[in-house]
């Protein structure tokens, strides 16, 4: 398998602060990978930097073949990276389907046949039934799949998700892993998802970066990596897994 | 085509709509002088609104200088007549573009450097008075004494130079709202319509599904600032007189945007619900005060002010939206 996206020696201050310092990683084609790590580890800015909100200050990234770091966001969403908001940013006087329709409009520029394209991911993404109503009018839940569906619809080769799972109950939960399970299996698309819900990223991640002040403080499998001193002391401390 | 435009309308809708167009061709055989010049207005209004309408109501972008392009279009068109003796319609291919470069070179202006939201609105605002101060001392339009078109009494109506009846301008008006009317439903059913409205809705959100926001917003003023520039050609050669004073003045700019907004922005027929609100009603209270012998000077401003405010606050959707629900019409953005 080769690496889709890598990630190398990147680093981001803001001002004195360094937010992520020096981070590397590979997330190999049609892999889930998650990066966890506490609050104020850097991972909503390493993932800004992928998704071209921020440049880094050094270090490269290279999707796809080609280097992409410092390309602004509407420019990287071409190239194929669709990306989810932490806080959800649907089009809230738009319907649900028009919201995924303009996604899907990127590659498409007839508005029938994005509109085919847009019902077959609300289908997908169990809005199908919601699709006529004003995005403003979901609940947080259908929000959060939202906005999966629209970055969905525009085709990406990666899917980054900023903290699908925050603010969902356990069932809502595991619904969106079944989904996204099934969007990796069936599809083969690759996802890199930041994520504090540790029972979500169990279920879902095959490899695991785990970020503590802007460094990395382990890389690997999950199994290895919930039994990893390092991690325990520093994030998940005495949760139960 | 003709799918796309008629696309969610309902029976119903279509049928209400052919009747008001009847109803609007046929206005001129009933109407009398006086009256048809309060229709030339209300269509004036709703051409232009709709023009407005394209960057406020679906890119999201709050233009306060629009007579700009009212103005640019008007001098460009009633100069090259009235220097050369070229026809309005040639001088609109000057006319149009120049305004489109105008509304490019803000665009340019605001959008690389991101100024945005009301600090957009005073940079419209702005130029409109650059315009407004550099036509008073242009001497090649007779700067601030004014620009007059000849003028002696029409009796047939000359199409091509637009020299004839108010009834001629009545049509003129007519069919320019409904192309735009046509012409905005179809740009908004497009993927450049989709785009706008994302943008309106959230520009980050929008980067983030790719839409490229500077070309998109950059076409928005374009577009909108040719087709305004048609409306200063008509206003040019309707009133034959021109003067900085008066055509970029911010007045006009603001007298622009009140029927989109009281009628619905963002919708297709708020622009011209709102202009016959304003307008019709502003002039009817006037004739019914003057039919009375009272004579109150800004009468008509007095409810304008009132008219803005009711809307405000009873349907800040504007009138349009709440009209159409109330006569079980359906349709999306129409």
């Amino acid at each position: 398998m080769s690496a889709l996206l890598s990630v190398d020696n990147v680093s981001k201050r803001f001002r004195g602060l360094v937010a992520v310092d020096r981070l590397g990683f590979e997330v190999p084609e049609g892999c889930i990978y998650a990066v966890i790590g506490p609050n104020g580890a850097g991972k909503t800015t390493l993932f800004n930097m992928i998704a071209g909100v921020y440049s880094p200050d050094g270090g490269s990234i290279i999707f796809d073949g080609e280097r992409i770091e410092g390309l602004p966001p509407d420019r990287i969403c071409r190239r194929g990276i669709g990306r989810t908001f932490q806080i959800v940013r649907p089009f809230p006087a738009l319907t649900v389907e028009d919201n995924v329709v303009v996604g899907a409009l990127l590659h498409r520029h007839d508005v029938t046949e994005a509109r085919t394209n847009a019902r077959e991911v609300l289908r997908r993404l169990d809005l199908y039934d919601k699709r006529g109503q004003r995005a403003s009018s979901l609940t947080l839940p259908d929000r959060k799949r939202l906005e999966v569906a629209r970055a969905l619809a525009t085709g990406p080769k990666l899917l980054l998700l900023d903290e699908v799972m925050a603010g969902l109950r356990p069932t809502e939960t595991d619904r969106m892993v079944s989904i996204l399970k099934a969007l990796n299996v069936e599809t083969g698309l690759t996802i890199l998802l930041i994520e504090h819900v540790m029972r979500a990223v169990m279920a879902l991640a095959s490899q695991i970066l785990v970020m503590h002040h802007g460094a990395e403080i382990a890389q690997g499998m999950p199994a290895d990596i919930v039994r990893d001193p390092a991690v325990i002391h520093s994030y998940l401390g005495a949760e139960d897994i | 085509m003709i799918a796309r435009l008629t696309e969610g309308l309902t029976p119903r809708a279509l049928a209400l709509l052919g009747l008001l167009l009847a109803a609007a061709l046929a206005a001129p055989l009933f109407a009398g002088d006086y009256l048809l010049t309060v229709l030339i207005l209300i269509f004036y209004f709703a051409y232009t609104g709709q023009a407005w309408n394209i960057m406020m109501g679906f890119a999201g972008q709050l233009s306060l200088g629009h007579a700009l392009y009212v103005g640019l279009g008007a001098y460009a068109a009633a100069s090259l007549f009235v220097h050369f003796g070229i026809a309005p319609w040639l001088g609109l291919i000057v006319a149009a573009p120049l305004a489109a470069l105008a509304g490019a070179f803000i665009g340019y202006l605001a959008f690389r450097f991101r100024v945005g939201g009301v600090y957009f609105a005073i940079l419209t605002i702005a130029v409109c008075e650059f315009a407004r101060v550099g036509f008073d001392h242009l001497g090649w339009t007779n700067g601030s004494s004014g620009l007059f078109l000849p003028v002696k009494q029409f009796s047939g109506n000359d199409l091509w130079h637009l020299r004839g009846q108010p009834v001629m301008f009545y049509y003129l008006l007519l069919t320019a709202t409904i192309a735009a009317l046509v012409g905005c439903r179809l740009l908004l059913t497009s993927r450049i319509g989709y785009f706008w409205l994302a943008i309106r809705e959230d520009e980050e959100a929008a980067r983030a599904v790719g839409i490229d926001t500077f070309r998109y917003k950059m076409l928005a003023v374009v577009i909108s600032a040719a087709m305004t520039s048609f409306a200063g050609v008509i206003y040019a050669f309707y009133y034959n007189n021109l003067f900085p004073e008066q055509v970029f003045h911010i007045s006009r700019s603001v007298e622009i945007i009140l029927a989109p907004i009281v009628g619905g922005v963002g919708t297709l027929f708020g622009p011209i619900v709102g202009a016959f609100i304003l307008t019709g009603l502003a002039e009817t209270l006037t004739s019914a005060l003057n039919a009375v012998g009272v004579d109150i000077p800004g009468a008509k401003q007095v409810f304008y002010g009132v008219c803005l405010l009711s809307v405000i606050v009873v349907l800040p959707d504007g009138v349009w939206p709440w009209l159409s629900q109330r006569l079980g019409l359906k349709g999306r953005g129409s």
